[in-house]
Parts: structure tokens; sequence; C-alpha cells
């Protein structure tokens, strides 16, 4: 695919692998803040194949991993409503929430049906004026606009049936929340290059400057990461903490206009629970007064469900840096990709997922002598 | 999070009174949202999430960021780092730029 | 069968994050992955017992009568009933003529029972029987047994079909994971993923530049052409659900070896590869109908490419890895960054993702 296969050229990447190795001299530790970044570098092996000073932290930006125990309880009562059709993109159906998840559901005679994006789930609406439709309306900055778009449009169109179970994420105070732990590891942030395409760069530059902090605005294929690393890893060795557009094909400095003024107008900030970090001030969107009948919380009374995170999993910590996924004691043992306690056992990018893959490959011993590899 | 990716425009059109497109990812055709980049035209590249139209693609930046790439190790002996003349190109905004 | 194209089924999807002591059957439990087997180990084997079965294989392999026959079924609840390249008629004799051809077996005989929705139309059975009967010609195959039964309206997907089928395995071929070794070459027919793509178009609405259809096709005279060149194959697999990541781990899981595998060497359709990147699918993963994946001992290994390449259905086979000594049991591809990654058994089919 165009403007995809370029970004993976192997030979590039050799060329900006030798780069970075020719800039580092001493160990770094970088956020790459994405999700669809980690599943890239895990993807392709890229941490793998950076010097070893350079350590990837896979940071908190997957939905899978952030969406509260507390949501998906909301979202599973919903979703076994009689006369509930439940949308939801693929990425939710996996999570468990207390004791059951949406399969569970759909065994159980609810309606969970799988869209690839928020109007479908509107037309779904319009086929089916006798029921609710609902959308479960996770996701961060890049997601926001589609799923504003989607609950502008029901009003525009009269739609009733339809409503919208919110729980979007912002980076910026996620990163702001990350600076502030006391045992923060962090020294620079690769961003989310999709998030900007939507939010511009205009948050950056303080947060930069406040936490004397480098971040790169980075894309999404092999050959951005790299360059990501190589501009982030070049302002550390520097000494300089500035925002930077490497992935200027994509990103403008000011955003998406529209896309802005489209959830300014839809949603409000408010507080957000992140699962295994806690609550953050300011880190999440809600409807605004003027969308609050699309709300599916109040349409459906679910607002007064509250579900404690198991105290046992440690992702917060991972999420942060702060544990490495296999010093964890449950690590591997009550906790795998299988039996996850936590988000980040759940997602497969998830931190301690990946972590589980890779260690079982090194700590495999061969039985015989080894062959040659061709 | 994120997963977005770029795909060229074959045709705009209407549907349910919001602007839509056509649009070619390698092959595959999808009818994406276009109100959020409503002067996007037909023949030009737009990164796609969810079924949406969020940012057009510059084709210029994305041939000169390759072509920076494929300098690396070869120019930096006679003219410094490529990257510090560059700085700034194809809607690019530098550190100092964005702290403006 | 409504909203089709808005939403994408999810019919024969495992929960990758399995609730334990589920008590009522949920999707998962027929995906073929580990609720199925599940299903299998503390449902039906406890209640059947049997030597053959406790083998476990897509086909059972008898002795009766002084032959070793391959004996297999299968059951297709397929959404759409049509997609491009084929249909559930297709697919009903290709799946159970593969399984039996994946132990050698030529396919020689097919049970097929139809299990009818009252109120679907007689024209849809009857191109389904018309697919069925031609693609039961084209593989070779007699239909020799049937059954039909109709279920109230609403309790049915409009059509089910069950096939069964038997045939012989010949002499001297011993088909199983155990077989493998390090150093055994790993082939694929062909390019993989564009069955499953073709079926997901229609359900979500894709259209393609270049139509992908899905490649179902019946293996038997494929496989015929490989053991004419030595009977000494040591394992084959036809990489349906769960696509080639889910046969590599199954073959490294039962013999024991670790599988290495080249990502650039797998050939991927172009358009399957463009529509994985829109929906955030691994090609790997996909399923695909008419494909299979051959571990072969090295000496033989050119001979038996060249065998496949100069057969229709193997034109574009390619030697994509092979099985060592390390990593018992799990599948590792090199990127084509040169970096590596762990290619897991997949735990459900993939699902469209948007992180």
């Amino acid at each position: 695919m165009k403007y995809l296969d370029e970004f993976q050229d192997p030979e590039l990447a050799r060329r900006l692998l030798d780069e970075i190795r020719a800039t580092v001299t001493r160990p770094w530790a970088l956020m790459e803040v994405c999700g669809g970044q980690t599943h890239s570098i895990i993807r392709h092996g890229i941490d793998q194949l950076l010097p070893e000073q350079v350590e990837l932290i896979h940071g908190p930006g997957c939905p899978v991993c952030v969406t509260p125990l507390e949501v998906i309880d909301k979202a599973l009562e919903i979703a076994s409503r009689p006369e509930v059709i439940f949308c939801s993109f693929g990425d939710m159906l996996r999570v468990p929430g207390t004791g059951r998840d949406l399969f569970q559901v759909r065994g159980e005679g609810g309606d969970v049906r799988v869209v690839y994006s928020p109007l479908d789930a509107l037309r779904i609406a319009q086929r089916h004026p006798e029921r609710e439709v609902v959308f479960f309306g996770i996701g961060f900055e890049t997601t926001a606009p589609p799923n504003a778009m989607t609950v502008h449009q029901a009003r525009k169109l009269g739609i009733r049936n339809f409503s919208l179970l919110v729980s979007h994420v912002r980076v910026p105070p996620a990163i702001e929340a990350i600076m502030r732990s006391p045992s923060c590891r962090v020294q620079a942030f690769l961003a989310a290059g999709h998030v900007c395409t939507v939010m511009g760069v205009g948050e950056y530059p303080e947060l930069a400057e406040r936490h004397r902090v480098p971040i790169v605005v980075t894309g999404f294929e092999p050959l951005d990461i790299l360059e990501g690393v190589r501009r982030t890893v070049t302002q550390l060795e520097r000494g300089e903490h500035t925002v930077d557009n490497a992935y200027p094909r994509a990103v403008r400095a000011e955003g998406n206009p529209a896309a802005l003024a489209m959830l300014e107008d839809v949603f409000e900030v408010t507080d957000r629970s992140w699962r295994g970090i806690g609550v953050i001030p300011g880190s999440g969107w809600r409807l605004s007064r003027r969308y609050r009948d699309y709300d599916a919380e109040l349409r459906f009374a679910v607002d007064g469900i509250r579900t404690e995170e198991p105290a046992e999993c440690r992702s917060g910590e991972v999420l942060q840096g702060l544990l490495k996924p296999h010093a964890c004691e449950m690590f591997g043992t009550r906790c795998t990709p299988r039996t996850p306690l936590g988000a980040t056992m759940v997602s497969s990018e998830g931190a301690c997922a990946a972590y589980y893959l890779y260690r079982r490959l090194q700590t495999t011993p061969a039985p015989r002598e080894a062959s040659p590899v061709a | 999070m994120c997963l977005a990716v770029p795909g060229r425009v074959l045709d705009i059109g209407e549907r349910d009174g919001t602007r839509v497109a056509t649009v070619d990812f390698g092959g595959v055709v999808k009818e994406v949202c276009l109100e959020y980049l409503p002067d996007l035209k037909v023949g030009e590249y737009a990164i796609v999430h969810v079924g949406f139209a969020l940012q057009r693609l510059d084709e210029e930046s994305a041939r000169h960021t390759l072509e920076l790439f494929a300098e690396l190790g070869m120019l930096q002996e006679e003219f410094g780092d490529p990257w510090e003349a560059a700085a700034g190109t194809g809607g690019a905004h530098g550190g100092e730029e964005a702290h403006r | 069968m409504p909203d089709t194209t808005d939403t994408l089924d999810v019919t024969g999807l495992t929960c990758p994050a399995p609730l334990r002591d589920r008590p009522r059957v949920v999707m998962g439990h027929g995906g073929g992955g580990t609720l199925s087997a599940e299903l299998v180990e503390q449902v039906f084997a406890p209640a059947f017992g049997g030597a053959a079965l406790a083998e476990r294989g897509d086909a059972a392999t008898l002795r009766l009568g002084g032959v070793r026959l391959a004996f297999s079924t299968d059951s297709f609840v397929v959404r759409p009933l049509f997609f491009p390249g084929g249909s559930i008629g297709d697919l009903a004799v290709n799946g159970t003529v593969n399984d039996l051809a994946m132990s050698g077996a030529r396919a020689a005989y097919l049970s097929c029972g139809f299990i009818l929705e009252e109120g679907v139309e007689i024209e849809t059975v009857s191109r389904v029987a018309e697919a069925l009967g031609a693609a039961a010609r084209t593989a070779g195959v007699e239909v020799a047994t049937g059954d039909t039964k109709v279920v109230e309206s609403g309790h049915g997907d409009g059509l089910f079909v069950n096939t069964s089928g038997i045939g012989l395995i010949p002499a001297g071929v011993d088909l199983r994971p155990a077989r493998v070794v390090p150093g055994d070459v790993v082939i694929v027919s062909g390019p993989v993923g564009a069955h499953g793509v073709a079926v997901m178009s229609v359900r979500e609405g894709l259209e393609f530049g270049v139509e992908i259809v899905s490649d179902c096709a019946a293996l038997g005279g494929l496989v015929a052409a490989m053991l004419a060149v030595t009977p000494d194959l040591h394992v084959l697999r036809d990489p349906t659900r769960g696509g080639l990541a889910a046969s590599l781990n199954e073959i490294a899981t039962g013999s024991g070896t670790g599988v290495v595998i080249t990502e650039r060497e797998v050939p991927v359709p172009p358009a399957v590869a463009s529509a994985c990147a829109v929906l955030g699918l691994d090609p790997f993963y996909v399923a695909n109908e008419g494909k299979l994946v051959a571990f072969v001992p090295r000496e033989h290994a050119d001979a038996v490419l060249e065998a496949m390449r100069a057969h229709p259905l193997g034109a574009q086979a390619a030697i994509i890895g092979e099985a060592v000594a390390e990593h018992p049991g799990m599948v590792v591809a090199r990127t084509g960054l040169g970096g590596t990654r762990v290619v897991d058994m997949p735990l459900g089919e993939q699902l469209p993702r948007i992180c």
C-alpha cells in the first residue's frame, strides 16, 4: 500500500539504526505512548534491533488496556437488556469485566455486534427503530471525533433510539500523571502521531518545558518509529527538551480544526479512571450538556455501578514503567494471557502479554543440539 | 490506539446529508466520511480512522522524509546533519516553532 | 439475516481471554481454539472413549480389513452462504476432502446431511446442492448417502450442512506432527489469507479493485502429486480457521520442535495485505480453504517443491522456513527488518481492531 510499504524499507531502516547507534552514548528510557506503536514495535521486532542503551517502555495508550473494569461492567449490564443492540469495536469484546465478558452476554441471548465504524451502529439504529442501539465509545483523541460526529448525526437526523456509552481518554493528562509519579523513569516520549492528526501539537510544549522531557510526535510504520527514536535520542544526548514533529506527512501543528470544533461541541472534559492507574484529573471526555440525552449511562441508569479493580494486579506500575512485567510475582503463574489478572495481559499488545511471549521464547531451552538456521 | 491508514480519494458524494468519499486503500475500496476534511479532492490521500478521513496526507512531505532517510549516512560527513538543514519543511514544526 | 453489511459476524470466535467455568455454550466453543478443545476434553471424549478419537487428528486413521482408512466429519455453519469464489456447498466438500488429504488419503466417498430452516427458498437449497455436486465431481469424490431435516423458522440460520468422508491411506504414508525433526523444510502451497478476506469483504462492505475470491479448493490431487515424489513427507496441515499461524503452532506443539519462518517468503496477495492493513488483521491468522503447509525432509524439499509448482493448486508454492531444535513448541518469524517476533497460537479468530 502506498505510503505504508515505503516506510517499512529494510535498507532505510538499517541506516536509521546505524544513525541511532552512532548517536547514543548512554542508557535512555523512552516511552511510546500509543498501543498502535507498541503493536508495530513488536510486530516488526524493532525493540530487538535498537542498541541496548535505548529502552522502550510501553505506555498506556491502548484503550483495551486502560478502560476501567467499572465501564466494562456497565457495558455488560446494558448489553444484557433484551431491547438493546450493543455495538462495539472488535477490540473491546475480549476484555473481561467482573465474572464475564461481552461474548458471555451473547451466549446468554444478548445482541452484541462488532462494527468497523460508529456510523455503522447509527445505521443499525435507523433500521431498527423498535430497538435501543448503544455504541461503546472508547478510545483516545483519534477515535473521539468519529464518535462525536455520530452523536451529532443522530441528533441532526432525529434518531432517538441511539446512545453512546462513553469512556474517552486524553493523552496529555496521562503524560502529566506519569511525569508526576515520584519514581518515574521515563526520560522522553514518542507522542502518538494519529492523536496529533486531530489535536495538533499545541498541548505539548508546556509539558515538555515543565518536565524537561523531549516529546517527538511519531508515526506508526517501522521507519517512522525509528525516526522518532532517532530524534528523541538526539535531543536527550544534547540535553534538549523540545517538541518535534517526526510525522509531518500526517500531522499539522494546528491539528484538524473541524474535528476540534466538533469535540468542543459534543464532549466536555471530565476526570477519568484509567485501569491499573486510577483517576487522572481532566483525562477524559463525557458528553456535553447539549448531548446528555444520548448518554447510555443515564438512559439505562447504570451510572451507579461501582467496581473495584483487583488489588493483586500491578499493571499500573507496569504502565508507568516502574515495574518490569516479569518482576511481578503473579507474572506467568496466576497471570497469563489465558488467565489475565489485568489489562496489560489481556491485550495482545499489552506490555505483560508481550513480555510473556518473549520470555517464553528466551527461556525455552533446546533439548537437542542446535540445528543450523536457514 | 488508533489504527489509521492512508488511502486515495476516488470519488466524492453524499449520504444522509453528509459528505462521503470512496477511498482506495491499495486495491481495497471503502466509503469514508469527509465531514472533517470537507475540501479534500479526488486524487488526494488522507489518513483514515474508523471510516473517517482525519487529515490530508502531505505527499510532498512523505517524499521529502524518504529522501532524507536515503541520504542518511551519505551526506553526513560532507554537509553535517541533513535534518537541521531541512527543519520545518512539509508541515513539520520543529521544537522552536511549536514553542512560540 | 439483518445488518450483514454493517456488522461483522463473530461466529466462530474464541474469546482470547477466556473465562473459566462458563455455564453455557458461547460462540468460542465452536471456534476451533482453546474453548473447543476444552469442550472435547471435558464433555465429549470422556463420554465417547475409544482409541481412534484419542488421536485427535482432523481425520481418524482406522485399520479395517487389512487397509488403513482415513475417516473425517465436518459441519458447516457459514455466513454468508455464498461468497466471492465459493459457497457453503464448496466448503462442505473441500473441507472434508482436505481433512482426509492431510492424512495422505484420497477421498473416496462422502455422506451429506442438510439441516434446513423452515422458509428458506428452494432455489437457495438448489444452488447449494449444485455447488456441492460440482465440487464433489471436481474433487473426484462420490456423495454416497445423505439426509435432510427441517427445523422451525428461527431455529436455524437458513441452511447447515454436514459431510463425512472416507478414503484409503497409501502404504508407507505416515503423516503426523511427531515425525517432524529439526531441519525439516516448511513449504506453503500458495498465497495465504484470500478465503478469510473474501468472506469478510461481504460482511464488511469492502470492495476490491481486483476482486479477492476464496481459495476454496480440494487438495487431494496436490497431495497425491507430492506423495508421488516421496511417501516420506512428515506432516501436512490445511491452515483453515486460525490460518497459517494456528497450523504451524499445532505442528510445533505436536512435534516438540521449534519453527522459524521468514516473513517476506510467505506469499500474501497485495489486496489481502491491504485489506488486513485497513482492518488491523495479520494475514498469518486469516483462514484459507485451499492451501496446505508441509514439513518435508530437507533432502526431498526441492523435488517436492517442484512437483507442487507443476500442479495448478501449488503453482505459487514457496519454502517459508524450517523446523529447529531451539524454542520447542514455538513458532518464530524473522521480520522484514531483521528482527524476530513470536507467532503465537491464536486464542480466537481475529477481530478488526482500532488500536
